[in-house]
């Protein structure tokens, strides 16, 4: 029995597999730290020196895809010269610099830094930054006991305030914001990193349906006149609990397994997938928990997504697990 | 920029009074009423169009509230409609300054001084008197307010009436009477030629040397021609004749470095702008004068206009810019005024605006209106707000020589040191380079206020003592003991009895861990409380910190508490654990804020306590 004949060949693979372009090498930097020669390509910080040496820094409001806000200051580091410190994730590395990554004056700064944010504001659900806390030996009890949560912490205006005795340490606490299914705002968890806002801004969503609103220790993120999401010009990509650093930002079904006791994350099972909404293929993590996806996210490093998503792929999911027997989530 | 507006739709009045900024609405939409419900709420100017005008952003909320007395929700929507800006970020800059109001409220907002200089000559009083007198009021509302800068003629009051014709005036010597009597329309107790002549007590005393002051008092601050018949633009006219290079190397060769507090060399500023490789460049006077005890910038743009006008236009055809923008805090309505009339003046004698002089050189000078906001006061906050950004300041490097106003090479110049520029080219850089130190070179104007005889600004040749500038200001009346000297401000530092002999130079206040700052000298006689001073400085400091950076947000906070459990004695562990954490607060403000307020903000403190000890923040029962 003869095999019919093949109507078509595919052409030989081509035995010369073209090399991608040479990139042109950028000009290296040296500069010292802590005492050693680090050579980095010319426009990288001092941050990227840290890291090139290994050198553990903390950050809070730093995202390697964002430009740097420089705005919580814990990545402070020492450069001989400069008569404060300065932070390293926007400071550009300069040719002969010497910097001091472990110097009192940085510990001091870096410790004050955390003992601030511990003592005003709720960092339990921000696991890496309380192993800060404890690492660099910050005592936000110093500060006296915690004050009552505000309900006014939205209409404060800018200037005169209500002098305090000084006998309980102020916070950020108020109730959280639940306005809409599928996530909510807990404010009291907010350490002001601005990347919520630089997401829905003109970094990832261009939406720009929040803001940093009110001045000072008043200051906070806030929708056009504290208006609730639906109100607000939200898209609901949820861009903004993808680079929350406290979980300030959380997933409603998070939220609520967190009310429930019933959050576990040595339950929980990552998997990648490809998002089957449109063409674009996003890479989604879905956290899943007994058999139910809690919560979505897409890798930072990711090419397509660089850590975003959309309504579709973050929040879509409630028709590939529709069983029927899911535990209603409380509306 | 996809905006979404969903704001109450705008009056007609409150269309009209954007419009008074923004001009008439145009676009293919424009012309008749509008019913933007039926059109779709999209932006009325194209995109890109619209959003190089964000800078009117603050000009058109400044209407709204001189129009109305507060910001209605439909006037700030149509701002943003017109301006392409996210209503999220409009309400984040409209909330960012105090002398702005978010709730439906009275016409006339009443400011009264509670800061240092007031607060111990009736300022409290005062405040309390009015707050009592006008409550539930439907026309007059009483705010408290940080230094208004009338500290020579304390306690102060600002009047804003909003209506059609908004008007602002300022009570100095307050008593609930004359702020009555300021209440009604077309009333200025401020307007007077004769406290401009109390406020420079040297005018006219024989031996005063004066070159800064010499017309403030004496001339027509309204009238150009009473500035030229006293020598007034010899200095653009010979700065034109030198051409920019030399008349940079004439401002580098007097030495002048910036009056603001910071003490940069002014010439250097001038020649990195002027070497910058983008044309388009910009000259930004620094006038939101806003440190407590500070008022030398306004007494100039109210007594000298013409001179900062000249000014800027010196530096703005040394540096090669065609753009200035003159930035004045919203609490001097006379200096806005008076700063107005001179620029119109200026540009109706061709002393400003296109071909100045015929030299060929196009200048024009723009006025910006802060809205309350001490931390606007930093140079890169301050460009910030210009551009319609809340009033945040930028991390630097960049420096704004390279990277300023609209992230272009700019000039940024304090009051006082343009003021100075004409002087300089009249006679020449080497004559002011004569006067003074070798460390400070020329003139410096004093803000001498609290205990003294005779409060005012006073100008000096640098090198004069502290002993001897406040016998020249009457000594403390009464012959009471000095307790304490505040030196530049709350951002500076106290000195006590044992230290009146320093000289009032920059070296000379930093030998002794001082600083000069603006210029403010403030005076504390035995009677004084020092621990409530304090504890202002430590509160005002708390509302005024912009919250962009952790240490300053929660540093000042928790300095203001610590003030708190000091000075009521419910310390937390022992007062030296109380004072190590001050200390530790201090330290990392100064080490890892973003600007200098987060840098200064314990420096008042810190520096009382070092002379005085803890027990000066002991509340005085009396």
């Amino acid at each position: 029995m003869n095999e019919p004949e093949m109507w078509y060949k595919a052409p030989p693979r081509p035995t010369l597999i073209p090399l991608p372009p040479v990139r042109a090498t950028k000009p290296q930097v040296e500069l010292t730290v802590d005492g050693q020669t680090v050579r980095v390509p010319e426009g990288a910080t001092l941050l990227d020196a840290c890291m090139e040496r290994g050198i553990d820094t903390p950050t809070v409001c730093f995202h390697p895809n964002y430009t740097p806000v420089n705005v919580c200051r814990v990545c402070v580091v020492e450069l001989e010269g400069a008569r404060t410190l300065v932070p390293s994730c926007s400071r550009l590395a300069e040719p002969g610099m010497v910097v001091k990554t472990d110097s009192p004056r940085v510990k001091t700064s870096r410790k004050m830094v955390l003992e601030f944010l511990a003592s005003s504001v709720d960092l339990s659900t921000a696991p890496e930054l309380l192993a800060r806390c404890q690492e660099y030996g910050a005592r936000p009890e110093r500060y006296g006991p915690p004050a009552p949560p505000a309900t006014d912490r939205d209409s404060r205006a800018a200037g005169h305030h209500h002098e305090p005795a000084g006998n309980e340490a102020q916070r950020v606490a108020q109730p959280v914001k639940i306005d809409n299914g599928l996530y909510i705002r807990d404010y009291s968890k907010c350490v002001l990193c601005y990347k919520c806002v630089q997401a829905c801004g003109d970094e990832a969503q261009n939406t720009f349906a929040i803001a940093v609103a009110g001045r000072g220790f008043d200051a906070r993120i806030s929708t056009e006149n504290a208006v609730s999401l639906p109100d607000s010009a939200c898209v609901y990509c949820g861009n903004c609990i993808g680079v929350c650093p406290t979980g300030a930002l959380m997933f409603k079904s998070e939220h609520t397994l967190r009310a429930q006791g019933t959050w576990d994350e040595t339950r929980q099972k990552q998997t990648d997938t490809i998002c089957g909404y449109c063409g674009v293929g996003c890479t989604l993590t879905l956290h899943v928990q007994d058999n139910t996806i809690v919560k979505v996210t897409s890798p930072a490093d990711q090419d397509i997504t660089r850590g975003n998503l959309c309504v579709k792929g973050r929040f879509g999911h409630e028709s590939i697990q529709n069983r029927g027997d899911e535990p209603e989530l409380p509306a | 920029m996809d905006i979404k507006v969903r704001g109450p739709h705008p009056t007609e009045a409150e269309r009209l009074a954007v419009d008074a900024v923004l001009g008439q609405a145009v676009s293919a939409w424009a012309g008749g009423k509008r019913d933007l419900g039926r059109e779709g709420r999209i932006s009325l100017l194209g995109g890109s169009e619209a959003r190089a005008e964000r800078h009117l952003l603050l000009p058109a909320l400044h209407a709204v509230q001189d129009r109305f007395g507060w910001l209605p929700p439909g006037a700030i929507a149509y701002i943003c409609q017109r301006l392409t800006i996210p209503p999220a970020e409009a309400h984040g800059v409209a909330t960012f300054y105090h002398l702005f109001t978010h709730q439906s409220g009275a016409p006339i907002h009443v400011h009264v001084c509670d800061d240092i200089a007031c607060r111990h000559t009736g300022g409290l009083d005062l405040l309390a008197q009015l707050k009592q007198q006008h409550t539930g009021s439907k026309v007059v509302e009483i705010h408290s307010s940080p230094c208004l800068g009338l500290c020579e003629r304390a306690p102060a009051a600002l009047v804003l009436r909003s209506g059609k014709i908004p008007q602002g005036c300022a009570v100095g010597h307050a008593t609930s009477d004359t702020v009555a009597a300021a209440l009604p329309a077309d009333t200025f107790p401020d307007a007077g030629m004769d406290w401009l002549l109390a406020t420079v007590p040297q005018q006219g005393q024989p031996g005063a040397d004066l070159a800064l002051l010499t017309r403030v008092g004496r001339g027509d601050p309204a009238s150009l021609a009473d500035y030229q018949a006293t020598a007034g633009y010899a200095g653009l006219r010979a700065s034109i004749a030198l051409g920019g290079e030399k008349t940079i190397a004439e401002v580098t060769t007097s030495g002048i470095v910036g009056r603001g507090g910071a003490a940069f060399p002014t010439g250097r500023k001038w020649d990195a702008v002027a070497r910058a490789t983008d044309p388009v460049r910009y000259v930004v006077c620094n006038a939101d004068e806003s440190e407590p005890g500070t008022f030398k910038d306004r007494l100039l743009m109210e007594g000298d206009p013409f001179a900062l006008v000249e000014g800027m236009t010196i530096a703005g055809v040394a540096v090669g810019a065609r753009q200035g923008f003159l930035y004045i805090r919203g609490e001097y309505p006379l200096a806005i005024r008076r700063m107005q009339g001179a620029i119109d003046q200026a540009v109706a004698a061709h002393l400003l605006g296109d071909n100045i002089l015929g030299s060929g050189h196009d200048f024009h000078i723009t006025i910006r209106r802060g809205a309350g906001a001490y931390i606007c006061g930093e140079e890169t906050a301050l460009f910030n707000s210009i551009e319609g950004q809340r009033g945040e300041p930028r991390n630097k490097p960049p420096f704004p020589v390279l990277h300023g106003l609209f992230n272009q090479p700019t000039v940024i110049n304090n009051v006082e040191t343009l003021a100075n520029i004409p002087l300089i080219l009249r006679q020449g850089g080497a004559v002011s380079a004569a006067l003074g130190t070798p460390g400070s070179k020329g003139r410096k104007l004093f803000c001498v206020s609290g205990h003294v005889a005779r409060p005012g600004v006073y100008e000096f040749v640098f090198g004069i003592t502290l002993r001897q500038l406040i016998s020249q200001a009457g000594g403390v009346p009464g012959n009471r003991p000095i307790q304490a000297v505040l030196l530049g401000g709350a951002a500076g530092g106290f000195v006590g009895p044992a230290q009146l002999d320093v000289p009032l130079t920059l070296e000379g206040t930093r030998a002794i861990g001082a600083s000069l700052g603006s210029g403010v000298v403030m005076v504390f006689d035995d009677s004084a409380d020092l621990g409530d001073t304090l504890a202002r400085i430590a509160a005002f400091f708390r509302d005024e910190s912009c919250g962009q950076c952790v240490p300053c947000r929660v540093g000042v906070t928790r300095q203001e508490e610590l003030v708190g459990r000091l000075r009521h004695g419910q310390t937390i562990g022992s007062p030296a654990d109380e004072l190590a954490l001050l200390e530790e607060i201090g330290q990392v403000m100064r080490d890892a804020s973003i600007c200098g307020l987060g840098h200064t903000a314990s420096s008042a403190l810190q520096s009382a306590l070092r002379l005085f000890g803890p027990g000066i923040l002991a509340e005085k029962h009396a």
